[in-house]
């Protein structure tokens, strides 16, 4: 299950230096996925449908785009999205 | 807490390894935690490899997965485990080192078959593709104009990479030993669709025929290869889709139940020694693990799935922590594919089907649902660019619901039961 710890950071602006830093890192449950779409609007720029039904998603984001991101994997009607929790530095 | 002073050992740095390191996190354990993995990056996912890492869209190396949970690991990357101690709790590596372990995740995964011909295999322009740096070579070899692309396997690997070849516009000819395309898991009823799929992207479908020997132009680099028929198929590129072969081969001596097909554990998921008695202390997940289904009458099952990966590792973290598991691993297999634009999603497992029902939409429109029927009851579901009807059916399956399921829904037409047309030797107790 996603750590939904960042929601609320999530939704506030990066601080500079964390701009500069790695990207972000997505990956989606595509077992869970069923196409709703709702990220392909949140994020265009990171999240598109090809075809009905076949997701096509960015998996390193540029760090600058963390709210968009958020908001996508907010959107998600079944919660198919992980997004690295950036406050987590979990390796 | 006891707990706090053991020490866990994940061997594999995969999907699994990750999420069962995590796993361990979330149900309390607080002791020293060592992910050991043969490849040198961190864990990454795999799915992107054989479509949009080849298509260009997504880089090789922004494949790295995400960390769900705060870790707090030793990784050691770039160096294969060997050895398994179970007497001294001693894990080998290929560095001469030994880690100690007080809990032992086993996540090693599989490895891309060979070419079975090693000169042949080693030639300049013959790939294989499991790894993420399989996938950036093949990218580099697709980027460079190849006059076509020899696809050798029909299985999903087979096929994601010649759709992906026909993205970029390459001409590509698939050699599949069976009779259609992907009719090892699905059966030849629809692998017949996904081989009219498959020419209808331009993909040369060369069915029920063999590659014998694979040629070269005397200085090291593949120009086609030789077919059974007789024919020939000029390729500057070819890659041998032909499977995966389970990396067991470090438990040699360890006393533990394995083979090529995987490491035998039970049903909470503890690996079990070659008399069947389970290992408190060690747990197995992901594609490497062979275990028994409860929802298919306990047949033991090694699955190649990237939600089994996940969830059998939870299942696999929270044991070793120490969780008293309420019930065996009982996940109902579930896979995706996209091919061309396509997605199939599968959930069950479609072995020893004997029946087959288109439950919604038409095949030939390309939308569609199957369900197949085993002695009268349930037990897989595919659909083909129609995902949100697959959760009705998984209901139906985990409850092992009378085939053909699901009568008289106003849109739906009379459901004929078709025969899947399974191939014979099928290979038992490994999916996908």
């Amino acid at each position: 299950m996603p750590d939904h710890r960042s929601d609320q950071a999530g939704l506030q602006p990066e601080p500079a230096p964390a701009r500069a830093a790695r990207p972000l890192r997505v990956s989606v449950d595509l077992n869970r996925c069923q196409a709703y779409a709702q990220c392909c609007y949140a994020a265009p720029d990171h999240f598109v449908l090809h075809g009905r039904e076949a997701l096509y998603y960015d998996p390193a984001p540029d760090a600058a785009a963390r709210l968009e991101i958020e908001r996508a994997r907010i959107a998600c009607p079944v919660q198919a999205i992980h997004v690295e929790d950036a406050g987590s530095h979990g390796r | 807490m006891t707990v706090a002073q053991e020490r866990a050992l994940v061997i594999g740095a995969s999907l699994a390894g990750l999420r069962g390191a995590e796993s361990l996190r979330r149900a309390g354990f607080t002791g020293p935690v060592t992910i050991v993995g043969a490849e040198p990056h961190a864990p990454y996912d795999r799915p992107p490899l054989s479509k949009h890492v080849l298509t260009g869209e997504v880089p090789a190396d922004a494949t790295t997965l995400p960390n769900l949970t705060a870790l707090d690991a030793d990784w050691r990357l770039g160096v294969a485990a060997t050895t398994l101690d179970r007497h001294n709790r001693v894990v080998g590596l290929a560095t001469g080192e030994a880690l100690a372990y007080d809990r032992l995740l086993i996540a090693t995964g599989t490895r891309a078959r060979e070419w079975p011909d090693a000169a042949q295999g080693r030639l300049a322009g013959v790939f294989t593709l499991r790894n993420r740096d399989d996938a950036a070579a093949l990218r580099r070899a697709l980027t460079a104009g190849p006059s076509r692309v020899l696809v050798v396997g029909g299985g999903f690997i087979g096929c994601e990479v010649a759709a992906s070849c026909r993205a970029l516009g390459l001409p590509v000819t698939l050699v599949e030993t069976g009779p259609t395309p992907l009719a090892r898991v699905l059966g030849q009823n629809l692998g017949a669709v996904v081989a009219a799929m498959h020419e209808g992207l331009g993909v040369v479908i060369r069915s029920g025929t063999k590659v014998e020997r694979l040629e070269d132009d005397g200085s090291g680099h593949v120009t086609g290869a030789r077919l059974d028929d007789g024919s020939t198929v000029a390729a500057s590129v070819v890659v041998v889709a032909l499977g995966a072969v389970r990396n067991t081969e470090w438990l040699a001596g360890s006393g533990l139940s394995f083979d090529t097909d995987g490491v035998d554990c039970d049903a909470n998921g503890h690996a079990v020694d070659a008399d069947g008695r389970p290992d408190p202390r060690i747990a197995a997940a992901g594609d490497v693990a062979r275990f028994p289904h409860p929802l298919y009458d306990g047949r033991r099952v090694a699955l190649e799935h990237w939600g089994h990966a996940v969830a059998q590792a939870e299942h696999a973290g929270r044991l070793l922590a120490g969780t008293r598991p309420g019930a065996a691993y009982a996940e109902l297999p579930a896979f995706w594919s996209s091919q061309g634009g396509i997605t199939i999603k599968s959930v069950g497992l479609t072995e020893g089907a004997d029946g087959l029902v288109i439950a919604q939409g038409d095949p030939k429109q390309g939308r569609f649902l199957a369900v197949y029927g085993r002695a009268g009851r349930c037990i897989a579901a595919v659909s083909f660019d129609c995902a949100r009807w697959l959760p009705a059916y998984a209901e139906q399956i985990r409850a092992g619901s009378p085939f053909p399921p699901i009568r008289g829904a106003t849109d739906q037409g009379a459901l004929t039961i078709l025969s899947p047309g399974f191939p014979e030797q099928r290979r038992p107790e490994v999916s996908r």
